[in-house]
């Protein structure tokens, strides 16, 4: 029952709430570095006695600033061209800038990323060109960028099974003996709260944490798959269930850029050391619908939605930058623009990408072709040019 | 290219075929920014919002707000270059069309943007068809054949295959055939999205030369059986192909009239037969002097704190099924198979006669609400309802259904269930009639109450309790309500 009534039945259960939900806050185990109103917090503690703190110099924190606000109006473009029939689907990651941006910038260049479909944040730290993810989403290609280049993984759309492929990874790194130093190599996997409760996950807990793979869970908790809430995934905050499979588990504001980094920092450099796996929850709120084709105003209430927009993460950044005066009303400027800019020329680009031929779907199917797909693709061909004026 | 563009419905889902337009949100003459927001439509999957593809002037707006659209019909036309002075006006297309929804079977003209053909050219130009099934303009296009006889040369000749991708729908009234006439505007002949036929059936109707898209299937979702191609087959003639139309004075030949079913229509159709044959229904009646109540509306309408608010008898209604629900509680719930669900909170639904057709929105938590704010809430429902806005979180998760048939001036009926609800109850009109009060026969104001309910749930018994307490209300409210609350 997606719709959540509220009320009584007759197995005697209480349903919870929908207004418990509207303010919650993370609970007091959430780490966080930038509260909703942009004031400044030195450091954080973690469930285990970490100390997390981060130490920035003013261009980096205006960096931070502009990845949030270009990661976000690229978004908002790609969702106006779903709309106007340009792209077949979109993920829209808004809300989830902050855990992405944070800890997309906390990935050194050896780090390798395994992403769901939703990590257009992350794939923009990475230095890939953000019109790659909209070619498969327009279905004229596969995704388009070189996961060994950019050490980010071709976007998965299957709920949870990157975390395998990338414990999978994390393992051949650790057996490379590419571990062990603190600039050796880590590997990141990205997931929602959903993706929890599928057994892919818990399988990939249970193989990172028995083979010591220097791999950090990173899961965005966004309150809803799709349309079912967190409280019919779990009973325990999520980022105690690392404790089960023997490995330590933190709960982050993930509407916090700051926080969002440095506890990445901090798992990304336990694993490069040879310490092993660690889940991180990014506790956040997807602001926008699952995919353009879902509608969020049919499960959730607007006060919801409200309370979480004023936890905004960018807004929450500009309150800091203001405050501290590392940036003012001309760089926000700037940053605006050169944000509409860059959204424009996504635009031009996306309808500028000509539709592939048809016999390029033989092309990418093994690295050095094979008998069996050659000859498909003769016969494909010889189909093709029976019909007039083919050209293909 | 032209400066005139015209935009198309894009399929906002995955494979959804139509949309429905709920609100425009720019007018003709309107001057609109890339991305402004222009149109709210809905789909069977969500109701969205559309921005604008173009910055420039509103030239046209093809379709009112209330219809349904099928994917890849134009429904706007923007001047991208509004002060490069006059334009020369655009073929068919770009004339905003009458309100009916043949409209929607306007091709696009020659010199507006080409139906984008699939793999022919892309920017501008493009369809939206990215998944899912393609718009109606592109489902059938196949290039010819090197050496083939041209489809379209056969088309005058056999109009049963009328439905062919003619390339050009517009041409089609010139065509000889005057049997074919009819079947003009909608030359694509499909009355919504895929025709669904297993591939066996669908050699069977290529063999017996039967077009599917003529056909109305029998099989489960609709689909098309061996059965029904093979029927069509044995009387298959010409004048038989009557494309699906509703246009007022469009018979056929054959003097009937073949009505698409989709939308709400549909919808309908689908929850009236699935609760129908799922949920045992039984309709008691109750017939009830309502004299008193509605002296007793009259006194509140007269209050002065009530004297903006609409006040209606199916207030009172209102009312005394949500007080009622209190005594028998057992009313309000479900059947899930293996197991009731009592609900502790009323849905109250109210079945609306819209232009869309029958919706039935509901009141979220009805028994919490004072008198006035019932009240209010029942204005609220009825003219969103009546502007064709209801949200569709509104019409969702209704508990227990009130149908005000006494608006069209019937005494009553007996409804069938919203699946999912276990009671409806009908109010008929009031009139005023022969009637024994105090030992005498005097005119009264009289209504009658008829109330199905699932007889999984609900026995004779509670059935008639929970009626007779509706009818106790109305008959006098202001000592039941002393009595029971």
């Amino acid at each position: 029952m997606a719709k959540g009534d509220p009320g009584v039945t007759t197995r005697g259960r209480r349903a919870a709430p929908r207004s418990k939900r509207a303010t919650r806050t993370g609970g007091p185990e959430l780490v966080q570095l930038l509260t909703p109103e942009g004031e400044r917090i030195e450091s954080a503690v973690g469930p285990d006695g970490t100390d997390y703190r981060v130490d920035f110099t003013d261009e980096e924190y205006r960096g931070l600033y502009r990845d949030l606000v270009l990661v976000r109006k690229l978004d908002a473009e790609a969702t106006a061209l779903q709309r106007q029939g340009e792209l077949g689907l979109w993920a829209s990651l808004l809300g989830q800038e902050a855990a992405q941006v944070g800890s997309g910038r906390a990935l050194r260049t050896q780090d390798m990323a395994f992403p769901t479909y939703r990590e257009h944040g992350v794939l923009y730290c990475r230095g890939i060109d953000p019109i790659m993810p909209l070619g498969l989403f327009r279905g004229v290609d596969q995704g388009g960028w070189d996961p060994n280049e950019f050490k980010f993984n071709m976007y998965t759309i299957v709920i949870g099974a990157q975390t395998l492929h990338a414990t999978g990874y994390a393992m051949g790194v650790h057996m490379d003996g590419k571990t062990g130093t603190d600039d050796g190599e880590a590997v990141i996997a990205y997931f929602g709260d959903g993706a929890t409760s599928q057994g892919d996950v818990n399988e990939a807990f249970v193989w990172a944490s028995v083979f010591n793979a220097p791999l950090v869970f990173f899961c965005q908790n966004n309150q809803y798959a799709i349309s079912e809430p967190l409280e019919r995934q779990t009973r325990v905050p999520l980022y105690q269930r690392a404790n089960g499979f023997g490995f330590p588990g933190v709960r982050v504001d993930g509407n916090d850029v700051l926080a969002s980094y440095a506890v990445t920092r901090h798992a990304l450099d336990n694993a490069r050391l040879g310490q092993g796996p660690s889940l991180i929850e990014a506790y956040t709120y997807r602001m926008g619908a699952h995919t353009t084709s879902d509608d969020p105003t049919r499960y959730r209430i607007a006060s919801e939605v409200e309370a979480w927009q004023a936890k905004d993460p960018i807004a929450r950044m500009k309150a800091f930058l203001t405050k501290q005066q590392i940036a003012d009303e001309s760089f926000f400027a700037v940053v605006d623009e050169q944000a509409r800019a860059e959204s424009v020329h996504l635009r031009e680009r996306v309808l500028a990408m000509p539709d592939p031929a048809p016999v390029t779907m033989f092309d990418h199917v093994y690295p050095h072709g094979s008998p069996e797909l050659d000859a498909q693709r003769a016969q494909f061909t010889t189909y093709l040019e029976s019909f007039e004026g083919s050209a293909h | 290219m032209s400066r005139i563009k015209e935009f198309n419905l894009p399929d906002l889902g995955e494979g959804l075929t139509e949309g429905e337009i709920l609100a425009w949100l720019v007018k003709v003459g309107d001057v609109i920014e890339l991305n402004q927001p222009i149109v709210e439509v809905e789909t069977a999957k969500a109701a969205v919002e559309i921005p604008a593809k173009w910055a420039g002037q509103v030239r046209a707006i093809f379709h009112p707000e209330g219809t349904t659209v099928e994917v890849g019909a134009p429904i706007i036309a923007i001047d991208t270059d509004p002060n490069a002075g006059p334009v020369e006006e655009p073929a068919s297309a770009a004339t905003p069309s009458a309100a009916t929804p043949a409209a929607v079977e306007v091709a696009p003209a020659e010199g507006a943007i080409a139906p984008g053909l699939t793999g022919g050219p892309a920017p501008g130009g493009r369809t939206a068809v990215l998944v899912g099934y393609g718009p109606r303009t592109t489902a059938a296009k196949r290039r010819p054949r090197k050496g083939a006889v041209p489809a379209q040369a056969s088309a005058p000749v056999a109009p049963a295959k009328a439905s062919a991708p003619a390339p050009a729908p517009a041409a089609a009234p010139a065509a000889p055939a005057p049997a074919a006439a009819p079947a003009a505007p909608a030359a694509n002949g499909r009355a919504g999205g895929p025709v669904l036929a297993k591939p066996p059936v669908r050699k069977l109707a290529k063999d017996l030369g039967v077009d599917l898209s003529t056909l109305t299937g029998s099989g489960p979702l609709g689909s098309i059986t061996r059965e029904d191609v093979r029927r069509a087959g044995a009387t298959a003639e010409p004048q038989t192909v009557t494309a699906p139309t509703v246009a007022a004075a469009s018979f056929g030949a054959d003097r009937e009239q073949r009505v698409p079913v989709k939308g709400v229509r549909k919808l309908t159709a689908e929850n009236m037969s699935r609760s129908a044959f799922t949920a045992p229904h039984v309709t008691e009646f109750l017939t009830v002097d309502v004299t008193r109540a509605m002296k007793a509306l009259d006194r509140l309408r007269a209050r002065r704190e009530w004297r903006d608010v609409r006040v209606s008898p199916l207030l009172l209604v209102a009312k005394a099924v949500l007080l009622a629900v209190g005594r028998h509680p057992m009313v309000n719930s479900s059947w899930a198979g293996d197991e009731i669900v009592v609900k502790d909170y009323v849905n109250l639904g109210i079945a609306a006669a819209t232009e869309r057709g029958l919706i039935v929105p509901n009141i979220k938590d009805a028994g919490r609400l004072s008198m006035r704010e019932l009240a209010d809430a029942l204005t609220a429902l009825v003219q969103t309802a009546k502007a064709g806005k209801t949200a569709p979180a509104d019409m969702s998760g209704g508990t227990l259904t009130i149908t005000n048939v006494g608006v069209f001036g019937v005494d009553t009926g007996t409804p069938i269930l919203p699946p999912g609800e276990s009671a409806i109850l009908a109010f008929g009109a009031v009139r005023e009639m022969p009637w024994v009060h105090k030992g005498k026969v005097r005119p009264r104001q009289v209504t009658t109450l008829g109330l199905s309910f699932d007889h999984r749930i609900i026995d004779g018994e509670l059935g008639s309790k929970f009626l007779r307490d509706v009818g106790d209300f109305l008959a006098d409210p202001e000592a039941a309500l002393l009595a029971w609350t």
